[in-house]
C-alpha cells in the first residue's frame, strides 16, 4: 500500500515547499508577522522548513500603536523565545497626529496606518519578497489571488494582469523595485489553521481564549472597552464572556460570545461556526473593499 | 530513530482532493459551485445574508448561488469569471479545493492553470445545448495535464423536463468525441444535474429516478486520490542546501526539498543528477524527527554518506531508477500571452528547481484544440494556443514524461525580459 499523508501534513509540507522556494529564490525576504494564529501558525511552518537551520529571514511587524496589549506581550516573549530577529515598523508621523478609526474613518486610518507603513518598512528594508499569513478563504478577493503575488514598484497589485500558477513551479522572477507578496498558507482552511494549531501545541495570544471581559455592544459586535479612547458617547462597557476569533486592532476587532476556554473547544467552536470569521473586522465592511485595499499594497 | 510516525498517515476521512470545474459562460458553473457550498454548510450565513441580498436587489431567482463564488469586481462589472479562483469545503469524508477557472474563449490558460494540479475535472454542459466546441476543449485539455477523473456533469436538467433522452444523446455525443482524443488511463462519469434545484448534485431529488449512478458529491468523496503521484519512481529536486554552519551544526550539509514522486529510504543507493555523483542516503531529518523512510509530497531535509558538491536545481534519485537526462527536448506547449511564441526565440524555462536556458528549434504543429486536428509547421503559437515544440537548453535537466510523471514533466517559460510567466509545457 502507497502511504498518503494527512490534510494538515499535506498542506504544511506544501507551505515549507514555498516558503524554501522564497528563500532559494530571493535576496532579501522577510516574515511578515502579525502575532495572531495565522501568523503564529506560518511562523511555526517556517521553523520546521529550515530546521535544524535558524530562520533564515527576519520578523515584520507593521504595528498601528493600536494593537491589543496581549500583542505587544506575546511578540516580544515569543520573538525572544524562538530566537527570530524581529522589525518593529510604525507610521511615527500618523501615529503622532493621533490618527485613529473614530477620527479619520476606518478606511483612511488603515491607510496610514497599515498600507502605507507597510509599503514604508519594505522599501526600507530592501525587501524582494514579503511573506504573509493570508488565506484565499477568508474573503473573495483572496480567493483569486496567486501563491505568489506580483506587485509593482509602487507595491500595487493588478487583479487583472496576474501572473498564471502551475503546478509547484513558481516564478519569482522580478525587476529592481518591484517585489513579490508571498503567500503560504493560501490553501489553509480556518479550520485547519486551528486543527494544526492543536495537533502541534502553538502557542497563541490568551484573546483567542474565552474569558470574561469589560466590552461595549456596538450594532451586531463586542467591542473592547478597556480603553476608553474606544467608546463613542452613550456607550455603556458591560463584563462579557468572549473571545477573539481574529485579531487587530483594538478600536476595530469586535469579540464574539464564547465559552470556549481550550483549544479543543476552540477547534470545535471553528469547525460549527456559522459566521465567517472577518466579520468581526470593521476593516472590511463599507465600500471600500478589500479588493481595493489590496490594489493598493494592503497586504 | 523511530519510523514514520502513525498519525500522518491519513485515515481516509481526511484525504484532500483537488478539482476543478470547467464550462461555457452561463452554463451555469458559479451556480454549481454555490450550490455545492451551500448543500454542505461551506458558506458562512453572513456570507449567504451578503449574496441573498444583492439577489433580492436584482431579482434573477438563484441567482444568489453564483454571487457566492464571485470574486472580483472587475469580473462582476464584466458579470464574467476571469481568472481562477480557489474555494474550500469540507465533507466529513473529505477536504476539497476547488479551482474555478471560466470558460470563457480567451482564457485557455486559467484553464490550464487550473487543471494543472487537480485531481478531477467537472466538465459542465448545458442539457439544452449538448456537446460544444467549448466542451471538448476542455475535455482535451484536462486529458493533456494528466487528470485521471473526469466528470460530465449534464446541467439544468430542470430545462429539458429531466428527460433521460436527452441526457443519453448527450453521453453519446460526448463519447464519440472523447473516443477520437486517443488516451490511454483516467475515467469518465456522466452525471445529469440541476445545479439550480440542487438535484444530483448533494441530494438525489426525485426527479430523476432513472438514474442509478452516483452524485456529483459522491463521486468526489469517493474518487482515488492516488493515482496523480507516481509512487514508484524517486525524484527529489534540490531546493536548499542548509549549511547552518552554528556551532552544533559547524559542518551540517543538508539537502532542502521536497519528495515529488516516490518513497526513499536511509541507506538507499542514490545518483545527483545531471551530474551523475553517487552516494548514500545518511539520515531524512525533519522538525518532527529523524525519519527511516519518506515519501510524496513530504518536504524534507536529507544527508548522504559523501561530501558532495550538490546545488539548488540538482535532482537525487535512485541510482537504479534514474529519469533521461536531456538538453533536447518535445514538449507539448500551452501559450499564455499576448505575444507569440515564435520559433528562434529564447526563454527561460523553470523545470522543478532548475532555471535555465532555452530555444524553441522548432513548432512541429498546432492543435486545433476544436477538431484536435494538428496543424503542420504554423510560423506561430498565439495566446491559448497549443503545439508541439523542440526545445534545445543551455544546460541538460533531469525529467521525465509529462505522462508518466507530473512533477518532472511539467515546466514553466518565462519572458526574460518581461519576467512574465508566457507558456507551460508538458514534456513528451
Ligand atoms: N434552470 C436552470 N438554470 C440554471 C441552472 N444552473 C444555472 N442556471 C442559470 O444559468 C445562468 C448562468 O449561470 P451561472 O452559474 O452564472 O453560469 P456560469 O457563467 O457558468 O458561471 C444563471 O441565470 C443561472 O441561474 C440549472 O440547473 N437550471
Amino acid at each position: 500500500m502507497t502511504p498518503t499523508l494527512s490534510h494538515l501534513k499535506a498542506l504544511e509540507a506544501e507551505s515549507i515547499h514555498i516558503m524554501r522556494e522564497v528563500v532559494a529564490e530571493f535576496r532579501n525576504p522577510v516574515m511578515l508577522y502579525s502575532v495572531g494564529k495565522d501568523s503564529s501558525v506560518m511562523l511555526h511552518v517556517a521553523r520546521k522548513a529550515f530546521y535544524p537551520g535558524p530562520l533564515p529571514f527576519p520578523l515584520l511587524h507593521v504595528d498601528t500603536g493600536y494593537k491589543f496589549k496581549e500583542m505587544y506581550a506575546f511578540r516580544d516573549w515569543y520573538a525572544k523565545e524562538i530566537g527570530a530577529r524581529l522589525i518593529v515598523h510604525r507610521n511615527e508621523e500618523a501615529i503622532a497626529q493621533g490618527a485613529h478609526p473614530l477620527k479619520l474613518g476606518v478606511a483612511r486610518c488603515c491607510g496610514a496606518l497599515k498600507t502605507k507603513a507597510l509599503l514604508d518598512a519594505l522599501a526600507e528594508g530592501g525587501f524582494d519578497a514579503a511573506m504573509g499569513g493570508a488565506r484565499r478563504d477568508e474573503e473573495r478577493s483572496r480567493a483569486k489571488e496567486r501563491i505568489f503575488s506580483f506587485r509593482d514598484e509602487f507595491g500595487q497589485w493588478d487583479p487583472k494582469n496576474q501572473r498564471p500558477e502551475l503546478w509547484d513551479l513558481y516564478n519569482c522572477r522580478i525587476h529592481e523595485g518591484e517585489s513579490i507578496r508571498v503567500f503560504p498558507l493560501s490553501n489553509w482552511t480556518e479550520v485547519d489553521v486551528w486543527q494544526y494549531i492543536k495537533l502541534e501545541n502553538i502557542p497563541i495570544v490568551p484573546l483567542y481564549y474565552a474569558k470574561e471581559r469589560l466590552m461595549v455592544r456596538r450594532g451586531t459586535l463586542l467591542i473592547p472597552a478597556d480603553d476608553a479612547g474606544n467608546l463613542k458617547e452613550g456607550e455603556q462597557p458591560e463584563v462579557v464572556m468572549c473571545r477573539f476569533r481574529t485579531l487587530g486592532c483594538s478600536p476595530c476587532t469586535g469579540a464574539v460570545y464564547s465559552t470556549a476556554t481550550t483549544i479543543d473547544e476552540i477547534v470545535a467552536e471553528a469547525a460549527t461556526a456559522t459566521r465567517s470569521e472577518r466579520e468581526t473586522r470593521i476593516i472590511d465592511h463599507g465600500s471600500n473593499t478589500m479588493e481595493d485595499k489590496k490594489k493598493e499594497g494592503y497586504f | 530513530m523511530n519510523s514514520i510516525d502513525q498519525n500522518i498517515f491519513a485515515a481516509t476521512d481526511t484525504e484532500l482532493l483537488r478539482f476543478t470545474t470547467a464550462g461555457s459562460v452561463d452554463d451555469g458553473k458559479s451556480t454549481l459551485i454555490g450550490r455545492l457550498l451551500v448543500d454542505t454548510k461551506g458558506v458562512f450565513e453572513d456570507q449567504l445574508d451578503a449574496a441573498k441580498r444583492i439577489e433580492a436587489k436584482k431579482g434573477a431567482k438563484g441567482a444568489y448561488l453564483a454571487l457566492l463564488t464571485d470574486g472580483l469586481q472587475a469580473e462582476r462589472e464584466q458579470g464574467i469569471t476571469i481568472d481562477v479562483a480557489y474555494r474550500y469545503f469540507a465533507t466529513p469524508k473529505r477536504k476539497f479545493i476547488i479551482a474555478d477557472t471560466p470558460g470563457h474563449e480567451q482564457y485557455t490558460r486559467n484553464m490550464v492553470t487550473g487543471a494543472s494540479t487537480a485531481h478531477l475535472a467537472v466538465i459542465l454542459i448545458d442539457a439544452r445545448k449538448g456537446v460544444l466546441t467549448q466542451s471538448r476543449r476542455h475535455t482535451y485539455i484536462s486529458r493533456l495535464l494528466g487528470i485521471p477523473h473526469i466528470v460530465v456533469a449534464i446541467n439544468k436538467m430542470d430545462l429539458v423536463g429531466y428527460a433521460q433522452e436527452t441526457y443519453e444523446k448527450i453521453v453519446r455525443d460526448f463519447l464519440e468525441f472523447y473516443e477520437k482524443l486517443d488516451v490511454t488511463g483516467g475515467d469518465v462519469t456522466f452525471i445529469p444535474i440541476s445545479a439550480l434545484e440542487g438535484d444530483m448534485v448533494v441530494e438525489r431529488g426525485h426527479n430523476m429516478p432513472w438514474y442509478e449512478g452516483p452524485t456529483l458529491l459522491e463521486k468526489l468523496e469517493t474518487a482515488p486520490v492516488l493515482v496523480q503521484i507516481n509512487a514508484e519512481d524517486f525524484r527529489f529536486p534540490v531546493q536548499l542546501v542548509s549549511r547552518p554552519q552554528t556551532e552544533e551544526l559547524h559542518d551540517f550539509r543538508g539537502y532542502m526539498g521536497r519528495i515529488e514522486s516516490g518513497s526513499v529510504k536511509v541507506g538507499d543507493a542514490i545518483t545527483v543528477l545531471p551530474s551523475g555523483l553517487t552516494s548514500r542516503i545518511k539520515r531524512i531529518i525533519t522538525w518532527d524527527g529523524e525519519l527511516e523512510e519518506a515519501f510524496a509530497p513530504m518536504s524534507v531535509t536529507l544527508t548522504l554518506e559523501d561530501e558532495r558538491d550538490i546545488s539548488r536545481g540538482d535532482m537525487i534519485v535512485h541510482t537504479d531508477n534514474p529519469p533521461r537526462v536531456e538538453k533536447e527536448l518535445r514538449a507539448m506547449l500551452c501559450w499564455m500571452h499576448e505575444t507569440p511564441m515564435v520559433p528562434g526565440k529564447k526563454y527561460l524555462i523553470k523545470h522543478t528547481t532548475t532555471t535555465v536556458k532555452a530555444m524553441v528549434t522548432a513548432l512541429e504543429y498546432r492543435v486545433d484544440i476544436n477538431t484536435l486536428e494538428h496543424i503542420p509547421a504554423p510560423p506561430e503559437l498565439k495566446m491559448n494556443e497549443i503545439g508541439l515544440v523542440n526545445l534545445k537548453l543551455l544546460k541538460p535537466i533531469a525529467c521525465d514524461a509529462y505522462e508518466k510523471n507530473r512533477a518532472t514533466g511539467g515546466f514553466i517559460v518565462i519572458d526574460d525580459f518581461t519576467n512574465m510567466t508566457v507558456g507551460a509545457g508538458m514534456i513528451r
